[in-house]
């Protein structure tokens, strides 16, 4: 048998349900696997052995009393630090919350509890979800499993780490601005950012509440439609959320991509993006042309105003989004204040960190007086013509395909001293918030350090599914030149 | 010679929907109950919590912008007010500019010449409430309770169509009857249900311009309206005459020191950054939404005093008492229904309620009896069941505890009708005891009978008809 | 775009932050270089373009009116940096 923490969640899940193995020894297993790892990784703000071990036990019993016949039933995850779970520690890797512990529990969170799954703890992320490096957390950088020097990107870095590293079977990222997208691909793992809407955000702790969604990320394409399947669905308590039926993304899986449409876009390949990247992106394409899809480049447009507009957005509702963190009802309080303003000031000034305040400083300009039609509403009209161009695209494509990232990842400590150098990290990304869409990311090739690239692929709103089985295809193509991070590589050879 | 000024005066009305449940969570909206009871992760701020709007609220919005001759907006949403205050725990208000759901509207008022008059309205949008922050002047804290953040409101916007604080009175009172009438909140100024802010400015007469305004806010009373438009008036006048000009602020009104004083401080940049909230979708209002609304919609106050008066023949005064308050005008209709006589049921409604109501401190909207058993003891009275000094007695029962009357006279031996034969007892016996008066009443004094009269109500303990008590003695003296 | 001390001031009383002098500077560049970027959307011709909040059509998103949340102070107020047995408690404030 394959070691253990190497199987997929599905896998795992399938042996558990056959009683070959306990969720007991499952949780233990990666228990001991983040024992090993998480000293240089840093994927885990908080492991929570005690709980996770308790709740594998309550599961093992409920699963022979068949109370709990669910495929995940007993695997163990891991869920981002920006997701509420009652009594558990939830800080959104700021100084701010760090002493928060919810008394609610985000939908989407309860969900995996219902079908059985244990929660190993909580993954580390850029402060409130606002990086693509993992590096602004209150708790120290997350470093990247394939090489220790390098980000795992971001702001799910810790999420995306803990999966590469093989310290949960599958974990629960969030992607405001390509969160669970660049994460995974600079991980060499998968993950999907639904459309906005199918996955309930309620208990996910605001960044950009209009392109906050909360995704899985796993070790293949399966694991990541299994958990879709599991958080997907309609929840009264977010008015955004989507009321669909069609949450079943395991079916048609493996239909494979004869006749389908792909559009890879001219305008992706641009100055800037990494010929290696490049080059493996290509190869992609080419992969699915050599699998009877219909693939050719268009011009999908309007790509250089994706982060402008985004950054304007997410800022201002960030700014908003984040007033309630002012040391009343919850989190951080600073010690000496003279009065009730001073006493706010003081508080978000030593609870917030450098990244955050930046963008709060940005978002409550332009919504300030005289500055929210040019720069607010103007972002507004943008991200209009950003999903026209999308739905022009789709009229003729069922998926877009594209690199993640104009790179892969980046060394510890190279991006945070420019931001706007930084924000360009996302051009690939964030349009795909803006316009609520669906998006995949999957391993597709490694670069000469041995990095892994991420493959890109879009779709329309609410066609995950297409997305899900075009990936899936293209997994399966790519199954010989997979390859794990090296650190696992040695612990498997223990 | 001086400058004759003249008042300018716009309102923002506050009113408190009296919905089960807040604005947007399901906690209860009930007064009382200690601190933070009535609270959840959504109305105290939560991270990660998010709004879900309560379809009444919308429901009570339309139909009171229906009410006040608005346009109903068809797309409405929701914005968010940015301020940082520790009675609003998300440091932004849920609130509505952009597209507020209601807009255009007016309502007519009897104007300061005695002639009808137009106020209008320029919009009224729906928001939430903020929490309640008590202060202790001994420890120098101030304690937050969020039992009333969420509750909904509706803020009604009048343009500054009013020149004096009778007409500002008058716009309250309509506000207050119309709203009332609907059944959507109680409108009481003196428990915050209904809260009026002042916006007033000065311009000389005649001229178009209008002059830099003030908000003047904790106005809790008519009385205190009054007293505020009138301090504000002169304290502007005397700006304007000594040259010094208006600075446009928010002022509050101490009653009980007479005066106002600017409400922020500079640390306070007053610069909402009002957006479209994210968390909330469009609110789409359909024809067939308006029309099921506009079909629930109650007689209003004008319309009743027309058809009051056409239909029972009672005083301009009783009806506009009566129909000042909705409650009262639900128990007349009532008891009329249950074949009550009009005048009848109008009287107890005048005299006896307003003396109970009085006594108890019972609001109008509390009262607590059925127009049934009004109906049903005006019944009695008619049938002499009982009489009137009884019926008094009944009434106060009903009032009190909602006794059906038939029952509490049965239950209390109270009917004449059941003592009829002790009656006659009473009368041979009180007759017996007086030979004087017997005589007297022989020698024609009829007067005389009077102390035979009170010998027998004596003995009934009140339980007769005065009237047949008369007929009894004069029969028995006469076969004497 | 120029951003000048007193926006700086400005914006920071609006986000209740207090900067360092240092942090000032930084984030007078920041914004600038921020804005600079930004403004590269006025290259574009919106004038024909609505707004877009929500990208996919839903509205009337309703509860009805009961209720649903049971009491639990304690659990509102146990996060609390500072309470009362039932309250929040914050500096003096006056209105
Ligand atoms: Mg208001
Ligand atoms: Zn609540």
């Amino acid at each position: 048998m394959k070691e253990l923490t190497r199987l997929t969640a599905v896998e795992l899940g399938e042996k558990i349900e056959a009683g070959e193995i306990s969720s007991v020894e499952a949780t233990k297993a990666y228990l001991d696997r983040i024992g090993q790892t998480d000293k240089d990784v840093h994927a885990y703000i908080t492991v929570d052995t005690e709980g996770a071990l308790a709740r594998a036990e309550e599961v093992d019993r409920k699963i022979r009393a068949g109370e709990l016949t669910g495929p995940l039933a007993g695997v163990p995850v891991a869920v981002k630090d920006n997701m509420c779970i009652t009594g558990t520690l939830t800080t959104c890797a700021s100084h701010i919350l760090d002493n928060f512990k919810p008394v609610y529990t985000a939908t989407a969170v309860q969900k995996l509890l219902d079908s059985g799954m244990v929660i190993l703890g909580r993954t580390n992320m850029d402060e409130f979800a606002m990086g693509s490096t993992t590096e602004t957390s209150y708790f120290g950088p997350t470093r990247n499993p394939w090489d220790l020097s390098r980000v795992p990107g971001g702001s799910s870095g810790g999420s995306a780490a803990a999966v590469a590293a093989e310290s949960c079977a599958a974990a629960l990222g969030s992607d405001t601005g390509g969160s669970i997208r660049q994460p995974a691909g600079f991980c060499g793992i998968t993950g999907i950012k639904p459309t906005y809407g199918r996955v309930s955000r309620y208990g996910l702790i605001a960044y950009g509440s209009s392109l906050d969604q909360i995704g899985p990320m796993g070790k293949d394409v399966r694991d990541c439609a299994a958990l879709l399947s599991v958080i997907a669905g309609h929840d009264e308590k977010d008015s955004t959320s989507a009321d669909r039926m069609d949450t079943d993304f395991i079916t048609g899986l493996s239909d494979g991509v004869k006749g389908m449409k792909i559009g890879v876009p001219a305008d992706y390949l641009i100055e800037g993006l990494d010929p290696e990247v490049k080059r493996a992106v290509l190869e992609a394409a080419d992969s699915f042309r050599a699998m009877g899809a219909e693939v050719e480049e268009f011009d999908l447009g309007m790509v250089e105003y994706a982060i402008p507009a985004y950054y304007v957005i997410a800022c201002a509702e960030a700014s908003s989004n984040l007033e309630r963190f002012d040391g009343v009802k919850y989190g951080f309080r600073a010690k000496d204040f003279e009065g009730l303003h001073d006493m706010y000031k003081k508080t978000r000034s030593e609870g917030f960190g450098t990244e955050v305040k930046r963008r709060i400083m940005l978002g409550s300009f332009v919504l300030s007086s005289g500055y929210y039609d040019a720069y607010y509403v103007k972002a507004l009209r943008v991200k209009a013509l950003i999903k026209q161009a999308f739905d022009k695209a789709f009229e003729k494509y069922d998926v877009i395909l594209g690199p993640v990232a104009p790179t892969t990842a980046l060394p510890v400590g190279e991006s945070l001293s420019d931001p706007i150098k930084m924000y360009l990290g996302d051009i690939y990304t964030v349009s795909v918030n803006l316009a609520g869409l669906p998006g995949i990311s999957l391993p597709c090739g490694y670069d000469g350090k041995g990095l892994p690239i991420g493959l890109q692929l879009l779709g329309q709103t609410f066609e995950e599914k297409k997305i899900l089985r075009a990936a899936h295809a293209f997994e399966d193509c790519f199954r010989d030149k997979l390859r794990r991070a090296p650190m696992v590589q040695e612990g498997g050879a223990r | 010679m001086s400058k004759e000024f003249e008042t300018v005066i716009g309102l923002e009305v506050h009113v408190e929907l009296n919905t089960k449940t807040k604005i947007f969570c399901g906690c209860s909206t009930e007064f009382g109950g200690a601190p933070n009871t009535h609270v959840c992760p959504v109305c105290s701020g939560m991270p990660g919590s998010l709004p879900v709007l309560n379809k009444e609220v919308l429901h009570k919005a339309i139909a009171v912008g229906l009410a006040l001759n608005c346009d109903i907006t068809r797309n409405s949403k929701f914005d968010r007010k940015n301020y940082f205050y520790p009675d609003n725990p998300q440091n932004y208000q849920i609130s509505q500019l952009y597209y507020p759901i209601c807009r255009n509207g007016w309502v007519e008022i009897t104007g300061e010449d005695g002639n009808p008059k137009k106020v209008r309205i320029h919009e009224i949008h729906m928001e939430e409430d903020a929490g309640k922050l008590i202060h202790d002047a001994f420890t120098g804290e101030t304690y937050v309770d969020l039992n009333r953040s969420g509750v909904p409101l509706i803020e009604i916007v009048s343009e500054p169509d009013m020149r004096s604080a009778d007409e500002v009175v008058a716009y309250l009172e309509k506000l207050r009857e119309t709203i009332q009438y609907l059944g959507a909140s109680d409108c009481k100024l003196n428990e915050g249900s209904m809260r009026a802010d002042v916006n007033l400015s000065i311009r000389e007469k005649g001229t178009e311009e209008f002059g830099t305004r003030t908000e003047s806010k904790n106005l809790n009373s008519f009385r205190a309206i009054r007293r505020c438009i009138e301090h504000e008036t002169a304290r502007q006048t005397d700006a304007v005459l000594s040259g010094e000009g208006v600075t446009q602020e928010t002022r509050r009104w101490d009653d009980d020191k007479g005066y106002s004083y600017p409400m922020r401080s500079k640390e306070d940049a007053q610069d909402y950054r009002y957006f479209p909230d994210p968390d909330l979708v469009p609110i789409l209002v359909s024809e067939e939404m308006i029309q099921e609304i506009s079909d629930e919609a109650p007689e209003f106050r004008d319309a009743k005093k027309l058809r009051y008066k056409e239909e029972y023949e009672l005083s301009d005064y009783d009806i506009d008492q009566i129909t000042g308050e909705k409650r009262l005008a639900d128990i007349f209709e009532g008891a009329v229904a249950e074949g009550a006589d009009p005048k009848k049921a109008a009287n107890w409604l005048m005299v006896e309620t307003q003396r109970l109501m009085k006594e108890t401190g019972t609001d109008a909207d509390k009262l607590g009896f059925s127009p049934k058993h009004l109906a049903e003891l005006i019944r009695l009275v008619d049938q002499k069941e009982i009489n009137s000094s009884v019926a008094k007695t009944v009434f106060e029962a009903v009032f009190r505890e909602d006794v059906d009357p038939v029952e509490y006279v049965k239950a209390n031996n109270l009917s004449m009708k059941d003592s009829a034969g002790a009656l006659e007892e009473a009368v041979k016996k009180a007759v017996d005891m007086s030979p004087k008066a017997v005589e007297d009443w022989k020698a024609g004094k009829t007067k005389a009978a009077g102390a035979i009269v009170g010998l027998v109500m004596k003995e009934m303990k009140g339980k007769c008809d005065p009237a047949e008590v008369n007929r009894l003695i004069s029969e028995e003296l006469a076969k004497r | 775009m120029q951003i000048k001390d007193e926006t700086i001031d400005y914006v920071s009383i609006l986000a209740k932050l207090a900067l360092s002098d240092e942090e000032k500077e930084q984030a007078k560049k920041d914004m600038s270089d921020m804005l600079d970027y930004v403004g590269r959307l006025n290259e574009l011709d919106t004038s024909k373009v609505e707004p877009m909040s929500h990208t996919f059509p839903v509205a009337n998103v309703m509860r009805e009116d009961e209720v649903t949340c049971e009491p639990r102070q304690d659990e509102m107020l146990q996060n609390a940096p500072e309470r009362t047995e039932d309250a929040f408690v914050v500096p003096a404030t006056f209105d």
